[in-house]
């Protein structure tokens, strides 16, 4: 065991990272996959947080981009949310298998 | 030597990556979205464990409170209670596997091949920092892009009544 | 001096009745298009005299013979220094003389048209491209360069299919004007290339300096020109023969006359216009504008011009006797007679005495325009009358078209070659050109002037005496008084042009010459045109089967004349034959093919391909997510551990 740093959170962020990107190319229910978008920013988020307090740790810069991308992330949740349900009503499924009306 | 912290880390770190596997392998989508909610407290509790407890304490109120509880209602809003995802193909399923281990394996090998110049200091920034920094308008504050943010934030739930109202039925 | 705007003025006049009625006739000018038109060109034509007068008596003689003027010269494009084409305004004998004619006999068409064509749906468009053509013309008559010449030319062949297509709606008119137009254009592929040959040996387009450069055989042009030979005969003896193609399409010379004939599918004043007086001696204007090249340094194609000449005056005067379509006599009779003038000056020499050919065949000309038009008006007066083209609907018309009647009889005395008319004096020049210079084409001459009185004869008392005509259509009187004018100012023009001494202005080298008049020379043409005109009044005075027996008893020469010696069959079997199977049929192929295939090959291929790559597009989002991910892993591997 080893007294845990920057890379064990890296570690954890670049993990979470990559099961957020497996949920988004597995998951055929549009809500999952906002999910596994959500990990995908948390991850993201712990990142920055990680820089900032192991790098650069009398600045604050990496805080405030995790604020703000706090704050996209909600916007975003809620523009995702509206649109799967525009697309429920109108293709009674949220499968993202079925909503392929722009192929070829 | 293993001291409480060590353990504490270890311990959120279990459940942040635990609980994510779970979230997108699990076949029930409300499970799912519980799972979902027990990481993003996992990552708060990170947040936490490196004493950044603003960013905590908002990772707290806006992922779990909101976002987590949005997500929620739109299940209930779509799904059909008790009834399982469908299955995707295994073919996918390798493909992404497989693509998210070459990427995994190159970013950690990109990490551990470069050495951080760390600087240890024990002063973590105070709420007031982050108010004062964040209204500031001298070089370096923050005030621009919170009023962009608040901009942003108002044209979402704009758009969001725009899109998500029900047309009207058309007249014929 | 002349006066540069007045002479441009000419064929400027006519230019602009063409853009006002072509642009505003059919909508606002209807009715009074043809008034416009023509007083349009009653001015160009009083200026026309006006500048004749004025070169002929005042100016234009200097040190006893006629001099070239250039009153203008614009460069219009420049290639590099020294190499333009210009467009200028030439004046000398010929030109002046042509400009005459030409705005004469259009002015005399014009006031006829007013009767002729009078309610016809397309009177403005009639008049417009009559004043398209009377542009092109003069243009082309008062060019100052080869160039000018060659551009002027096309727009009278252009004007001449619109003219000969005017009555679109008739099929055989379409496909009268199309063969005009390929026929001579074929010919003026020639023309084209004789051009540049002849103006690249000389280095200039200017008419005076080539001629100058060319005919005397010190000049280094010359002598540069000589020595590079084709197949035998030297650059300058193409260059001039090729420039004689040109002429010899246009002016409808054996074997590239038979679109003449067909031509006469227009209207009947335009006939006479364009395809009796004026355009189709734009050949023979060609000739006589380059003479002295031809006289002096390539004999060898004068003679080729003489003889062409000559067998183009029989062959056409042995189809005339045999034809029934008046206006495809009068066609071939053009034909013949402007054989005439070319052989003239195919026999011809330079300067002095022996100029006889050239001036007689321009004095040829400028009867012929005279009786020719007249002939053509007639003839027109007449299907005006019957409403039918053919010589067996008509007989007996003498008491009905008076005027009509003694004007034909007029022309047709004058191109019998009857004293003293017109005909008989310039016809009498020819013949002794011929009698000087070459026994032969002197023989065919004489035989052609007795074929023709007889054809013309044949024409005559068939129309105006022999049996009682068939009225097609309704019945009116003999067409007003704008239609008879120009029949009897013509009339006096065929009838007194002869008495002009002509050789007093035009000439090969400018000098006055005194052409000799033998009255004893005269004997055998006047008598076997006397015969001639007997034949014809013993066969036709009166309606019988002599004719006919007659035509039995010649058998295959009536039958290969009556089938214009089978010509047309001919170019039709080499046209359809040959050049469609052997070389259109092949390059079909190859283009549908290999050139197709080439395309199609493209064509398919790209939609192979993206029929293949189209699956790509599924519309599922996470195969997009894959692909992108993909992308990015083998980037950034390549980036860090390839490409670095």
């Amino acid at each position: 065991m080893i007294e845990p740093g920057l890379y064990h959170i890296l570690f954890i962020s670049a993990a979470l990272f990559f099961i957020g990107i497996y949920g988004f190319l597995t998951r055929r229910n549009l809500i999952t996959m906002l999910m596994s978008i959500e990990l995908i920013l948390n991850s993201v988020n712990l990142n920055f947080i990680a820089f900032n307090k192991y790098v650069w740790p009398d600045k604050m810069d990496g805080l405030f981009f995790t604020l703000f991308i706090i704050a996209i992330a909600a916007a975003e949740a809620a523009v995702a949310i509206a649109i799967i349900i525009n697309l429920y009503r109108s293709h009674q499924s949220i499968d993202v298998e079925n909503a392929e009306d722009l192929k070829y | 030597m293993i001291t409480g912290s060590t353990i504490l880390f270890y311990l959120l770190a279990a459940l942040t990556l635990g609980c994510g596997i779970l979230s997108v392998a699990t076949r029930h989508i409300f499970r799912a979205a519980i799972y979902l909610l027990f990481s993003l407290i996992g990552i708060a509790g990170l947040y936490f464990w490196l004493q950044y407890e603003f960013i905590a304490a908002v990772q707290i109120v806006v992922y779990v409170g909101g976002i987590v509880v949005l997500i929620i209602f739109s299940i209930f809003l779509t799904q059909q209670a008790g009834e399982k995802l469908p299955k995707q193909k295994s073919d996918r399923k390798i493909f992404a596997a497989l693509a998210i281990f070459c990427g995994f394996a190159l970013t950690m090998l990109q990490v551990y091949q470069h050495e951080f110049n760390g600087a240890e200091t024990t002063k973590a920034p105070t709420v007031a920092d982050i108010g004062k920094k964040m209204l500031s308008v001298d070089n370096g504050g923050y005030a621009l892009p919170f009023e962009i943010i608040s901009m942003l934030l108002l044209a979402a739930m704009v758009g969001c009544i725009v899109i998500a109202l029900r047309s009207k039925p058309e007249t014929k | 001096m002349p006066n540069a705007t007045t002479i441009a003025l000419i064929p400027l006049l006519p230019l602009a009745g063409f853009l006002l009625l072509g642009l505003f006739g059919r909508k606002y000018l209807k009715s009074s298009s043809g008034l416009i038109g023509t007083a349009l060109l009653l001015t160009s034509t009083i200026l026309a005299l006006y500048t004749a007068y004025e070169y002929f008596f005042v100016y234009g003689k200097v040190n006893g013979a006629y001099q070239q003027f250039i009153p203008l010269q614009l460069t219009w494009l420049e290639f590099s220094k020294g190499v333009s084409i210009d467009m200028g305004l030439l004046l000398d004998p010929i030109s002046v003389m042509m400009l005459v004619v030409v705005s004469f006999i259009s002015l005399m068409v014009h006031i006829y048209s007013l009767g002729y064509m009078k309610g016809e749906e397309r009177f403005a468009t009639y008049y417009s491209f009559l004043g398209l053509f009377t542009f092109s013309m003069l243009g082309l008559v008062l060019a100052s360069n080869i160039f000018q010449i060659y551009i002027f030319w096309e727009l009278v062949g252009v004007s001449s299919f619109l003219l000969i297509g005017y009555y679109y709606d008739k099929p055989s008119a379409v496909a009268a004007s199309k063969k005009a137009f390929i026929v001579t254009r074929f010919a003026d592929l020639g023309f084209l290339i004789g051009i540049l040959i002849l103006s690249f040996s000389s280095g200039t387009l200017d008419f005076t300096t080539l001629i100058q450069r060319l005919t005397s055989p010190e000049s280094n042009e010359v002598k540069t020109a000589v020595v590079s030979t084709f197949l035998g005969a030297s650059a300058l003896t193409w260059g001039a023969a090729l420039v004689f193609i040109g002429g010899a399409g246009k002016s409808a010379m054996f074997p590239l006359h038979i679109w003449l004939p067909d031509a006469m599918e227009g209207p009947t004043p335009v006939s006479a216009l364009i395809h009796a007086a004026t355009m189709v001696v734009a050949g023979v204007y060609l000739v006589a504008r380059l003479f002295p090249v031809f006289a002096l340094t390539t004999p060898a194609v004068l003679e080729i011009i003489g003889w062409v000449g000559a067998i183009s005056a029989i062959i056409a005067a042995v189809i005339a006797c045999t034809q029934t379509d008046i206006k495809r006599i009068l066609a071939y009779s053009t034909m013949s007679q402007i054989g005439y003038m070319m052989f003239a000056l195919g026999v011809s020499k330079y300067g002095g005495e022996a100029g006889l050919g050239y001036t007689a065949s321009m004095f040829h000309l400028f009867t012929h325009a005279m009786f020719k038009a007249l002939l053509f008006l007639g003839a027109g007066a007449v299907i005006h009358y019957i409403h039918s083209n053919d010589m067996r609907d008509m007989g007996g018309l003498r008491k009905y078209l008076p005027v009509t009647h003694i004007t034909f009889l007029i022309a047709c005395l004058a191109i019998a070659g009857v004293p003293p008319f017109a005909g008989f004096f310039s016809k009498e020049e020819i013949l002794l050109a011929a009698y000087q210079n070459n026994m032969a084409i002197y023989w065919i001459a004489l035989i052609t002037s007795g074929l023709t009185a007889f054809y013309m004869f044949r024409l005559y008392f068939n129309i105006f005496w022999s049996k009682p005509h068939e009225v097609h259509g309704e019945k009116h009187g003999e067409g007003g008084f704008v239609m008879m004018l120009p029949l009897v100012l013509l009339a006096v023009g065929a009838a007194a042009a002869g008495f002009i001494p002509f050789g007093e202005f035009v000439s090969s080298d400018g000098k006055a010459l005194v052409s000799h008049f033998h009255l004893e020379f005269s004997i055998a043409p006047v008598g076997l045109g006397l015969a001639g005109i007997f034949a014809a009044l013993w066969l036709y005075k009166k309606q019988n089967d002599k004719p006919q027996k007659l035509a039995a008893a010649l058998g295959g020469l009536y039958n290969a004349a009556y089938h214009k010696f089978y010509i047309d069959e001919i170019y039709f079997f080499i046209t359809k034959k040959v050049l469609f199977n052997l070389i259109g049929r092949p390059a079909a192929w190859f283009d549908r093919n290999i050139v197709d295939g080439m395309v199609n090959l493209t064509g398919n291929t790209t939609q192979a391909v993206s029929e293949g790559i189209k699956k790509i597009q599924s519309g599922k989002v996470q195969q997009y997510a894959i692909y992108f991910l993909a992308g990015v892993i083998v980037l950034a591997t390549l980036f860090i551990y390839v490409l670095r």
